[in-house]
């Protein structure tokens, strides 16, 4: 009855288009360009540089597709690290053992979630608007975590956590592991659950998923607790690869995440959007960046390709939307 | 077909169309259409929804541009298209449903803010803009205070500042979409009231609209399309409403009153001395298993007030509700659709139904827990309970993905039908179930309400087009002011008489 192709394209959602086209677009570029870009050493280092931006995005995620967003993410972030750094330095800093560890990051995504769930009852009772409420929530952990810092760097990890920022199983690297299992986790919570269903009425109306019987609020306060539970994810995944905790680091990736969710074709006035596009999306940014690098272009320039990057994929949507549209009236 | 009889008989039209034909994707929205408009008559445009009437508005106005042939007389000019420059300055002015106006801004800003455009010096002359409205209010004869903005005045005022504003651009022709479409009857009678000034003082006025009662009142001829093709020119003397319907439907309906005694069912509903002060008190009354309860009355009756405490979504201060022999208080919707409660509202278009999402997710919102596998949702079982309902209901839908925006009235509506079925329930709450939806899809839709109410189910019905309940319902309630005036029995009264009470 359905096509395999027809199959797949129902998985990913129809917004696998912009993305996909957008990958093919900069492998065929950079290969012809760079002679050392189909490499492992690039795939190696995008591999290693994906997660962060790609759990703080997922993070970003679920608010817009409710139809708001969450600013705190990155200082989220910080403040679960340092969550972490402050168990493990209790329990003896560089001798501290696994448990110690383990228990850090179950607290660490505890904080992450509170955050999220302070937000959520403010956004949900309130109805106030989610800038403002995450700018405020923004401030508040960026405040305190420098208080509590005073402005520096927490380090003096023990050993063991280096594999978790650094190593590899059966070649593919840890940290992107934990990213693709959270991809995972989102992609079924999204198409699979109640919650998911729930996250993609509300973003399209809120009212009438609240008069069809959606449960709105719950819905609004584990969005934004399940938001900020993956932003502590990535603040482990953080400290593990830098080996200690600055509040304001990964500060530049916010406005990145809210970028990569277009680029993967969420609607940003909520309601609609994937995961897998958005993953591609990302995968798309990281070679853009590790190809440019190749070719000896600066840093900075790679970010400015990425806002260049965008606005083309917003002019080809539009382009591609009349063509359509020519294409129906003429019949 | 164009005769023009009787009185008309010689007078030269003011605009006239021959040929007008259209093509969109292949489909002919309009096929070899002509058209008259006589200087200051009342002309009515009926048709269903896709029959083409708002395409050939929207040729009238320049919107569009008609396949070759087409021949547009006006105003003593020939065109083969009009461009919307030449409409509007050559006086044809289109009332959209929806206004298209300022909110924000006050009645002389939205009334005369066209006179501003493309004019030098560019600086915004106020003292003049409020001359300008005032005039236009005083030859519609309303006053309004013209400083206040547009938002503190009611839809039906709303109207009015429209045809004001109309009127500022020197209309020849004013074309009005569904413009009674959210009015009550007392604002409806003025707004014909107006419609006769506009017609004295010499402008043609074009209804367009499919609620029918107006239209006979109102109009000296009447035009009929139905797919795209012309049917045919009447005059309105001596036609009936149902006459009108056959000739827009290509069907001829017959209304009988379907109301039988249900006296000896078990009592679904008991609503005992229910009060909510300001929106409605002291309601009691009883729905039967199978049993159809039409409460009517006009907007602010207080109607959708009570649906929603029924509903859980309103709490009222006293009274008891006892569903089933239980006496239940809902603290939410989700509490009342649990206990086998559903309401479909009035308003399809922002609360009933959500619009961008696709006709599955729509169908299956109220019901998931039916859906799920393992805790997990099924797309299978999703695919096949909407491809059920589909068939059930008769409802023409392209793929299940698409939008529920891209289905007319009547299909969304029993989509939304069909949403609350799917939850089981044992009271069905229908508020306004018929409002944007054809006069042939409505016949349709209380089909399924008699079928239902033959299954068992206790459906209550709100409407304020009194036919509707006295015809589709067993007992009639009347609502005003917050309290029941009256019960009605359709077997031992005539529409005339709820209509007399209604609109006292």
């Amino acid at each position: 009855m359905r096509t395999p192709v027809d199959r797949l394209v129902a998985w990913v959602g129809p917004e696998i288009a912009g993305p996909g086209a957008a990958f093919l677009a900069v492998m065929i570029f950079f290969s012809i360009g760079s002679p050392q870009f189909l490499s492992a050493a690039t795939f190696g280092s995008v591999a290693f540089q994906l997660p962060e931006l790609g759990l703080l995005t997922l993070a970003m995620l679920l608010p817009i597709l409710t139809g708001g967003l969450n600013l705190a993410i990155t200082f989220t972030a910080n403040i679960a690290g340092l969550t972490v750094a402050w168990v493990l330095q209790q329990n003896g800093g560089v001798d501290a053992g696994p448990v110690a560890f383990l228990l850090g990051s179950l607290l660490a995504i505890g904080v992450g979630a509170a955050s999220g769930l302070l937000m959520g009852l403010v956004i949900a009772y309130t109805k106030a608007h989610p800038i403002l409420v995450s700018l405020s929530m923004m401030i508040f952990l960026r405040g305190l975590g420098e208080f509590l810092t005073r402005g520096g760097d927490v380090s003096g990890f023990p050993a063991f956590l280096q594999p978790i920022g650094h190593g590899s199983i059966l070649g593919l690297p840890i940290p992107l592991l934990i990213f693709i299992a959270c991809v995972l986790v989102w992609h079924v919570l999204l198409t699979r659950m109640k919650l998911g269903f729930g996250t993609y009425m509300i973003g399209s109306s809120i009212e009438a998923a609240h008069y069809s019987g959606i449960n709105t609020r719950k819905v609004l306060v584990l969005v934004y607790m399940l938001s900020g539970a993956m932003c502590a994810i990535a603040g482990i995944i953080m400290l593990a690869r830098f080996n200690s905790v600055r509040v304001g680091h990964g500060e530049s990736y916010l406005l990145i995440t809210v970028l990569a969710c277009f680029l993967g074709g969420v609607n940003p006035f909520g309601g609609f959007g994937r995961v897998i596009p958005v993953f591609l999306a990302l995968v798309v940014l990281q070679l853009l960046s590790s190809g440019l690098n190749l070719m000896g272009a600066n840093q900075h320039l790679a970010t400015a390709v990425w806002g260049i990057l965008l606005i083309g994929v917003m002019l080809l949507r539009w382009v591609s939307s009349h063509f359509k549209f020519f294409k129906r009236k003429k019949g | 077909m164009t005769d023009i009889s009787g009185e008309n008989a010689g007078r030269r039209p003011l605009l006239s169309l021959r040929n007008i034909n259209m093509t969109f994707g292949g489909v002919k929205a309009l096929k070899n259409v002509s058209f008259d408009v006589l200087p200051g008559e009342v002309h009515c445009l009926a048709g269903e929804n896709g029959s083409g009437k708002s395409t050939l508005i929207k040729i009238i106005t320049g919107v569009y541009r008609p396949e070759a042939g087409a021949v547009i007389d006006y105003d003593g000019e020939t065109y083969s298209h009009m461009s919307p420059v030449t409409a509007q300055n050559g006086g044809i002015q289109v009332i959209w449903q929806d206004l298209a106006l300022f909110p924000e801004m006050t009645v002389a800003e939205n009334i005369a803010f066209q006179t501003l455009l493309g004019r030098w010096p560019r600086f915004v002359n106020y003292g003049r803009m409020r001359e300008t409205a005032i005039r236009a209010l005083k030859r519609l004869g309303v006053t309004l205070d013209v400083d206040l903005p547009l938002k503190e005045f009611p839809i039906a005022q709303r109207q009015i500042v429209a045809i004001a504003r109309a009127l500022v651009g020197e209309a020849k022709i004013v074309f009005m979409d569904e413009p009674t479409a959210s009015l009550t009857q007392s604002e409806t009678d003025h707004l014909l009231d107006i419609v006769r000034t506009l017609s004295a003082s010499g402008v043609a006025v074009v209804f367009v609209s499919h609620r029918l009662a107006e239209v006979l009142e109102i109009s000296s001829r009447l035009t009929v399309l139905r797919d795209g093709a012309l049917v045919g020119v009447y005059p309105t003397e001596g036609m009936t409403q149902s006459r009108i319907t056959e000739l827009m439907t290509g069907r001829t309906f017959d209304q009988h009153v379907r109301a039988t005694p249900k006296d000896a069912n078990p009592v679904v509903l008991e609503v005992k001395k229910l009060t909510r002060p300001g929106q409605f008190e002291d309601i009691s009354f009883t729905v039967r298993r199978g049993e159809t309860l039409g409460i009517t009355g006009l907007l602010g009756a207080g109607r959708t007030e009570l649906a929603l405490s029924l509903f859980g979504m309103l709490k009222p201060q006293s009274g008891e509700v006892v569903l089933v022999g239980k006496p239940v208080h809902f603290s939410s919707n989700r509490e009342a659709i649990a206990a086998g409660v559903a309401y479909l509202s009035e308003d399809r278009l922002s609360l009933g139904l959500i619009q961008p999402q696709s006709i599955a997710d729509n169908l299956v919102i109220a019901s998931l827990d039916g859906i799920r596998t393992g805790g997990l949702l099924s797309d299978e079982r999703k695919h096949r309970l909407v491809a059920q309902w589909v068939t059930d209901l008769g409802v023409k839908i392209g793929k299940q993905s698409d939008a529920i925006s891209t289905l007319s009235g009547g299909n969304q509506q029993r989509i939304a039908i069909a949403k609350w079925l799917a939850t089981n329930p044992k009271l069905l709450i229908l508020d306004a179930p018929t409002v944007g939806v054809d006069v042939g899809a409505r016949a349709g839709i209380f089909e399924i309400v008699a079928k239902l109410a033959e299954s068992g189910l206790a459906i209550i019905l709100i409407s304020d087009e009194v036919p509707e309940v006295y015809f589709n319902a067993d007992r009639v309630l009347h609502m005003a002011g917050g309290r029941i005036s009256a019960v009605f029995d359709p077997r031992q009264c005539a529409l005339q008489d709820i209509e007399a009470a209604v609109y006292a």
